[in-house]
């Protein structure tokens, strides 16, 4: 620790929050023209969204290295005093709230399609009238394999392809607290072999993933357009899915900082919050397992 | 220090230096004042609006919107003044208050802290587009129920949810950074329990921020998906339910509204201590009802939905939690009313607005109270008395509250001491303004007149030409309030370091104006208020 640090280090003015605001904006107005463009509701008028799109990604990927860099930059000269340290602590913890109550959101409505929508649509509560007058042959059933509307599916079975992908997710919350103690001990070969192995697992995982949802398409009728069971089932997996990939990307880039030797056994607390979040995405894939293929 | 060589900015153009300035800052002050100028430039736009729906609602008949046109106004008053200008007007004063007031450099995160802001004026620039694009601009009013958005919403749409999702990006991270701020960075002896009540109120406004934010990125998500990518969850043909849009959206929806008052409590009670020349009475009090509040404000969400279709003895738990949050408030508003009691009291501007805010304020809850009852709920649902309710407690509340903050605090920010006798006319013509416009509205809407609808049957015809003569007044009257601004940050008689005779904390320590960077060394606390200096403007 620099002894001429100050009591809390305060960045002077940075060019990244701009970049990384004006990266998002592009991201944005690109997303909402090519989803726009993309679909019949408007016309498609030439595909400008697209683009715009991946420009606004490839800025923000360029603002988070070009951020991250300064900020490894300041830890390594130990601008970092105990109350940076702890400031990036509650920070992450508060992020990974946020993260849970986005996930929240959509746990709520699988559980409200489960105990609300579909029984009142087959006449429960006080609906015998709705369902007489608006679907009389629909019948309540969870997994939801006949929507009001005809829709038909077949559910996705636990205990195949889901049930392994739960044993590579949880292994690989134990590989990557393996690699963190070895971190803590200073004993680097251990540390690349066990990350190493998370990032592998991790990927796995994801592999697997896309395996399960071709087969959901193309020999279970499953989609996104299979009633409310498809959608809670692909929102559910997908953004849980989006937050794996995240996850791996930072591991790969916590492995690349191993590698560079960026960490001590002390000093390393840009690793444990990519732990932290990847704890928490195994914990919400044990949610998952649980309420969106087993029960 | 390593740091300093940093410093060294090669000579720029005037225009480069003020870009720079602004677009780069890490200064919570600056940031601060970002957050204030955007907030004060989205209200007149909103305002603007409201100016166009008052006109219509003039007379019966239509004259000036059409109906089309009209329902984007609505909509688009309610977006912006709820997310645009009374959230960053809040996150504006917190910048430049909670470090002053807790003894920090700066907020925990500076850098965070600039992204936060710049991502607003873009989100705003993208909602603002939808008023320019082919099928206008959101017309669904700005609870966006489906399937108005999600069926029948415009192509803009899409435009508005993108919007929203970069808002909620802003009000999170911001949010993190006011939590972390408030934990980490007190100066050493400031325990939670002797934090100022300002601090308190936001730190638990930014918990709720933090809970409810990304629930509002779920539902918005759920529009987009249902509208482009074939999900169900809000068409009841594929087993999902539009009634669930309104669960999930009230869910963030209730909590929202505290997250645009729990400051503006925490305003008033810093402001009626001072110019009562007194402690504010029941400190703890006032802290465990910002908290209960805070914890009841996720179980009454139902309480927006009782004609939408819930079983009996749910409309009754939500009654029944809604009315509990009375009694929090009641504690608040009881505690400033015993503040005052025996008080040494004078009224300057920052009191006057204070006392229109606890008044007012409790007109509005009253009225929240009557709407919380499920039988007389059937009657007041969708009728103008919502409308009359919902802007006691946000003009009133939360916008006088800004103003009471802006001058409270503007001494300390520009070391310009701002006109009183302007700002007394400034008080009273607004509280009279807003009575003007929103109280008859209790009437029209008893009487039945449905909110949201361009024509209104002849007889509510006196009490909306009234208030559309309280709203032309309290439009310009705003003017007003941006001319002593301006006139303030030019010039005025100099503030002193303590500026109000009576004020206590650590941000009357500092000489006014604020110099750059504060507390870069933890100050003692409790501070030593300067007894002698002060320039209360009775003497």
């Amino acid at each position: 620790m620099n002894e001429a640090a100050p009591r809390y280090y305060v960045p002077h003015s940075s060019p990244w929050p701009i970049i990384g605001s004006t990266a998002l904006f592009v991201t944005a107005f690109g997303a909402a023209s090519f989803i726009h463009q993309s679909t019949e509701k408007v016309a498609a008028e030439g595909s400008f969204g697209q683009p715009i799109f991946f420009t606004g990604l490839a800025l923000i990927a360029f603002m988070m290295f070009g951020w991250f860099s300064i900020v490894i930059k300041e830890s390594i000269r130990g601008m970092n005093s105990g109350l940076l340290d702890r400031t990036y602590r509650m920070g992450m913890a508060w992020f990974i709230l946020s993260e849970v109550m986005f996930f929240g959101a959509f746990f709520g409505a699988l559980f409200y399609a489960r105990i609300v929508s579909v029984p009142w649509l087959a006449g429960a509560s006080n609906n015998l009238e709705t369902h007489v007058l608006l679907w009389p042959d629909f019948a309540d059933t969870w997994p939801l394999f006949m929507t009001p509307g005809g829709d038909a599916t077949e559910a996705m079975e636990a205990w195949g392809l889901p049930f392994i992908n739960t044993v590579i997710l949880v292994s690989s919350s134990l590989t990557v607290t393996f690699a963190h103690w070895a971190l803590r001990k200073n004993s680097r070969l251990p540390l690349v072999i066990w990350l190493a192995t998370t990032v592998v697992l991790g990927a796995t995982f994801l592999a697997l993933q896309v395996v399960e949802y071709i087969h959901a398409y193309t020999e279970l009728g499953l989609s996104m357009g299979a009633g409310i069971y498809g959608s809670t089932f692909f929102m559910l997996t997908g953004f849980h899915g989006a937050h794996v990939t995240m996850g791996t990307i930072m591991l790969t880039v916590m492995l690349l900082r191993c590698l560079s030797g960026h960490f001590s056994s002390e000093n390393h607390f840009a690793f444990e919050a990519v732990t932290w979040y990847w704890h928490f995405v195994d914990v919400v894939w044990l949610f998952l397992f649980t309420f969106v293929y087993w029960f | 220090m390593v740091a300093q060589a940093e410093d060294v900015i090669p000579q720029r153009s005037p225009l480069m230096a003020f870009m720079a300035r602004w677009l780069l800052t890490t200064n919570h002050k600056e940031i601060g004042t970002l957050y204030l100028w955007l907030s004060f430039t989205l209200f007149f736009i909103g305002g603007a609006m409201a100016m166009v729906i008052r006109l219509e609602l003039f007379q019966p008949g239509i004259q000036f919107a059409e109906p089309l046109f009209y329902n984007q106004m609505v909509t688009m008053h309610g977006l912006i003044m709820v997310f645009g200008v009374v959230m960053p007007g809040f996150v504006g004063l917190a910048n430049w208050q909670i470090p002053l007031m807790i003894g920090a450099p700066d907020m925990a995160m500076p850098r965070l802290n600039n992204f936060s802001f710049w991502i607003l004026p873009f989100a705003f620039t993208l909602l603002l587009s939808s008023l320019f694009m082919e099928g206008g601009a959101p017309n669904f009013g700005w609870t966006f129920y489906a399937p108005l958005s999600t069926t029948y919403g415009p192509p803009s749409t899409d435009f508005f949810i993108i919007g929203v999702h970069m808002m909620g990006i802003s009000s999170v991270l911001g949010a993190i950074n006011v939590i972390v701020t408030i934990f980490n960075l007190r100066t050493p002896g400031m325990t939670l329990m002797k934090m100022p009540l300002f601090v308190w109120t936001w730190l638990i406004t930014a918990f709720l921020l933090i809970m409810v934010m990304p629930v509002l990125a779920g539902v918005v998500t759920m529009m987009l998906t249902d509208r482009h990518f074939d999900t169900s969850f809000f068409s009841a043909a594929g087993g999902g339910d539009p009634l669930m849009f309104q669960h999930v959206f009230w869910f963030f929806g209730h909590p929202e509204v505290y997250i645009l008052i729990l400051p503006g409590f925490g305003i008033a009670s810093q402001i009626i201590p001072t110019f009562a020349r007194k402690r504010l009475f029941g400190y703890h009090s006032m802290v465990f009802a910002s908290a209960a509040i805070a914890f009841l404000s996720f179980i009454v969400w139902g309480h927006h939905m009782f004609t939408a279709g819930m079983p009996v003895w749910v409309e009754l738990s939500f009654m029944y939690a809604t009315m509990l949050i009375a009694v929090p408030t009641g504690v608040k508003v009881f505690n400033w009313v015993a503040t005052m009691w025996r008080g040494s009291m004078t009224f300057e501007t920052p009191m006057l607005f204070a006392l229109g805010f606890v008044i007012l304020f409790t007109i509005g809850g009253f009225s929240g109270l009557m709407l919380a009852l499920v039988p007389a709920d059937f009657q007041y649902h969708d009728t103008f008395f919502v409308v009359a309710h919902f802007h006691y407690v946000l003009y009133p509340g939360a916008i006088f509250g800004t103003m009471a903050a802006v001058y409270y605090w503007i001494p300390k920010w520009t070391g310009n001491m701002y006109d009183e006798r302007l700002g007394k006319i400034h008080f009273w013509t607004a509280v009279i303004a807003v009575n003007l416009t929103f109280f008859p509205m209790h009437f029209t809407g008893l009487a039945g007149m449905p909110r949201r609808i361009v024509d209104y049957s002849l007889q509510f015809a006196d009490f909306n030409m009234v208030s559309s003569v309280g709203a032309a007044l309290l439009g310009m009257t705003q003017v007003l309030f941006l001319y002593i601004v301006i006139k303030t940050i030019r010039g005025g008689a100099k503030a002193s370091t303590r500026v109000w005779e009576g004020a206590d904390g650590l941000e009357w320590t500092v000489p006014s104006p604020a110099p750059h960077h504060t507390f870069e060394t933890p100050p003692a606390f409790p501070p030593i208020m300067d007894e002698n200096e002060s320039t209360s403007l009775n003497e």
